[in-house]
């Protein structure tokens, strides 16, 4: 036991608040990342035990270099086709972020988020995956629904809660559902998709299915509850199961330390369980795609879990309801050092011969002309302004597949409130007429 | 307005009463800690704690995890080595995860060591809507906080009763809970919501002295007298009940319960006996919502006073819509339709 005499002699404790490199006002300097070459961390068996491949955890799967080149045992090998494709599902879903920020900003609805920077995240993962595997997203995957087809017009309907809005008004803008593109309904709060995700997965295996799940959360929502519990859950039942873990560096102000970033990687997260744990970089649009490709068929043959970090960084704020220059320096996207996912995908199809900047810049065009007539469409079936699109009864419909007596009661009162004297505008006209 | 110190008065609006009321107590306790997502350098997501890490230090005001069960906990924690923790979380609708450490742990602490161990903190979390923030950002759960026994639940509806009861709840030994209505953080909304909202600095609240005061836990505020009718209300509908009385000239008392446990029993029967007739106002739902109690509590006081059946005015009993926002609130004119009805009889 430690005496008193001793004790007096002990300098006293220090609580460690960790604290981001850069504020704003200071010059960003990522030198001290250290980037393996392309090709470093190599391509273990599919089918390897998570015990034998515990240093893919902090190394880096990537394919491409910084000049486009693409080499190494992670090569997904595509077609030059698929790459297209994939780089237009970039472009687009890059220009649809573009508008619907700008919508939230003229007024048009009461909040966005954008996906910039790591579109590759979302968009390369839905390509390396089967359609009908079931995706339990967070709120920043609408690359995943661009990808399996869902019509953008529907997305923006949700996104002005308008009349053709396929949830009825009841959701905040970007929270999308489809169970017909086997993509989950987005929660508010976080991490929530995780255990879902086990469940889905863990009765796929129960009714010997051969479909899988995936779901996507930040770095900062690693911390909450629900992602270790999913995790216990998936090694224990050895669940075929993706877990991605979007590590974009910050969290709303609050950088990857504040969820434990300065001790180990997030990818690392998943050792203690025993779950095959690897970390890719996440704005190689490639690498992402073969590392999924690879999680994909561990899980459809029965090796169980993978547990994937996306390095990659929030290129502008979390939502419409934060400003990224109040907490963090300026410059930091232009000199992150793994660039660009589009960049990089579009340097790598130029010197494959298969893409020039002619026809890049003709693409934007199209992207941009066609997210533009589709909002316009979209606006034709209403903006958010104060609201209103739906019939009152829609309000109550949904709490239960059967509407009790107090809810019946409840949609009468509104009802009535709304063929009475629902504009208060209108009252105080007619008010002021009499 | 009593306990009105000597100390300069300022214009300040909710958010800025808060934050004063931190700093003060930050000044004068050094157990005093702020904890919870963003707090930090950022100041909070409603700025609520700007520039107090600034002020007070990295170890005083932090940044947490995004985890509300790891926030609270550590909070119970940090209560039992002697601080005052004053946990954020950053919407009410958060605080599910953390749930048990409130209900299992803080709030029966002193009762299970009897006395050995308590739990002084403060959770100070936004609740309420207003603000299209739909199903997620919108939520008034206090009643789920006043059925369990052990924490004592405060919602303010001004600036300067804001300031007075945040001080006091920090002061408190016993764990509080905090709501603050965020639609009302930048001025008093009345719920006519297509009309413009008065900033605070018209509102005669706004003038908040710069030091320490309090406003004791468990005092209603009597904010407008009459003799037909007791308005019991709190948060935001406090000023959505004071616009329709004011605009339609009902003779009513309006009670802002301030804190709805321990519960200010005083005055609502002293009121409901004078004036025979009780409504009740809330934004939650309706089904065993505190209103419910209130209700309850009037017809087990009152009932012989009573000139007419007690009514309610709530939210609906459905998730938070987005796009039917303001057909969702109750508003005025689901105020007016329950005052005629209850004026009537």
């Amino acid at each position: 036991m430690l005496s008193d005499l001793n004790k007096k002699n002990l300098p006293g404790l220090n609580l460690h608040i960790p604290e981001p490199k850069f504020r704003p006002g200071d010059t960003a300097d990522f030198s001290d990342i250290v980037i393996e070459d392309v090709g470093v961390t190599g391509r273990p068996d599919e089918n390897s035990a998570p015990i034998d491949m515990q240093h893919m955890a902090t190394g880096l799967i990537r394919v491409l270099d910084m000049d486009g080149v693409a080499s190494g045992p992670w090569d997904p090998t595509l077609s030059n086709d698929m790459k297209l494709k994939m780089l237009h599902h970039i472009m687009k879903v890059r220009s649809f972020d573009d508008r619907m920020f700008r919508a939230q900003r003229q007024g048009k609805t009461s909040f966005y988020m954008k996906c910039t920077g790591e579109e590759a995240t979302s968009i390369a993962p839905a390509m390396a995956l089967a359609d009908d595997d079931m995706i339990f997203p967070s709120y920043r995957q609408q690359g995943i629904l661009l990808v399996r087809g869902y019509p953008m017009l529907d997305m923006m309907n949700q996104i002005y809660s308008n009349r053709e809005d396929s949830l009825k008004g009841r959701q905040l803008p970007i929270m999308y559902s489809s169970s017909e593109h086997s993509f989950f309904s987005i929660s508010g709060n976080l991490a929530t998709q995780y255990p879902q995700a086990v469940g889905w997965a863990m009765a796929s295996a129960a009714k010997q299915d051969t479909r899988i799940a995936a779901t996507w959360c930040g770095e900062g929502s690693t911390a909450e509850g629900d992602f270790h519990s999913a995790l216990t859950f998936a090694t224990v039942y050895n669940a075929p199961v993706i877990f991605n873990v979007v590590n974009n560096q910050w969290a709303i102000s609050s950088f990857s330390g504040i969820a434990g970033g300065e001790r180990a990687t997030f990818a690392s997260r998943g050792l203690g369980y025993g779950i095959a744990s690897i970390r890719v970089d996440g704005n190689d649009p490639l690498a992402v795609y073969a590392a999924t490709e690879w999680a994909a068929n561990r899980a459809r043959t029965n090796n169980g879990p993978t547990l994937i970090e996306h390095f990659t960084y929030r290129a502008e704020g979390h939502s419409t309801s934060d400003d990224p220059s109040s907490y963090r320096a300026a410059e930091e996207y232009a000199k992150w050092p793994l660039g660009d996912p589009m960049e990089r995908l579009k340097a790598h199809l130029i010197g494959e011969g298969a893409w020039d900047e002619e026809r890049h810049q003709a693409l934007k065009k199209a992207m941009d002309d066609e997210v533009k007539a589709t909002q316009k469409q979209a606006e034709k079936n209403g903006i958010l302004g104060h609201g209103m699109h739906q019939e009152f009864e829609t309000m109550f419909e949904d709490v239960f597949e059967q509407m009790p007596w107090h809810l019946k009661e409840q949609m009468d009162m509104s009802l009535a409130e709304k063929v009475s004297k629902f504009s208060t505008k209108n009252k105080q006209k007619k008010e002021q007429g009499q | 307005m009593s306990d009105m110190p000597d100390s300069p008065v300022k214009t300040m609006n909710m958010i800025d009463a808060i934050n004063s009321a931190l700093d003060v107590m930050l000044e004068r306790d050094d157990d005093v800690v702020i904890l919870g997502e963003d707090v930090g350098y950022f100041g909070g997501v409603f700025r609520a704690t700007a520039h107090l890490q600034e002020k007070y230090g990295k170890r005083r005001v932090f940044d947490t995890p995004i985890s509300e069960n790891g926030i609270l906990g550590a909070a119970v924690g940090m209560g039992a080595y002697g601080l005052r923790p004053v946990p954020e979380i950053q919407f009410a609708d958060y605080i599910y995860p953390g749930l048990d450490q409130i209900v299992s742990e803080a709030a029966r602490m002193r009762y299970r060591s009897a006395g050995d161990f308590i739990s002084p903190m403060t959770i100070r979390t936004p609740f309420g809507g207003g603000i299209f923030g739909g199903q997620t950002h919108s939520q008034s759960p206090e009643s789920l906080f006043t059925h369990m026994s052990g924490v004592k639940t405060i919602i303010p509806a001004t600036p300067y009763d804001a300031k007075g009861l945040l001080i006091s709840a920090i002061e408190d030994n016993d764990p509080v809970i905090f709501f603050e209505p965020k639609r009302i953080y930048n001025g008093p909304f009345t719920g006519y919501y297509d009309r413009p909202v008065e900033p605070w600095s018209k509102h005669a609240a706004s003038q908040v002295p710069e030091g320490y005061y309090k406003i004791p836990l468990g005092k209603a505020d009597v904010v407008h007298e009459g003799e037909g009718l007791t308005i019991l209300t709190y948060g935001t509908m406090v000023h959505v009940a004071m616009a329709v009385v004011n605009e339609h000239g009902i003779d009513a008392d309006v009670i802002d319960l301030r804190t709805l446990l321990p519960l200010d029993i005083e005055t609502i029967e002293e009121s409901v006996k004078k004036t025979g007739r009780c409504l009740i106002v809330h934004e939650a739902t309706r089904t065993s919502g505190f209103g419910a109690e209130l209700a309850a509590l009037v017809s087990e006081r009152c009932f012989y006073h009573l000139e007419a059946p007690i009514e309610r005015v709530t939210g609906f009993d459905t998730p938070y819509p987005h796009s039917l926002e303001w057909a969702y609130f109750p508003g005025p004119v689901r105020l007016t339709t329950a005052i005629e009805k209850i004026m009537k009889d």
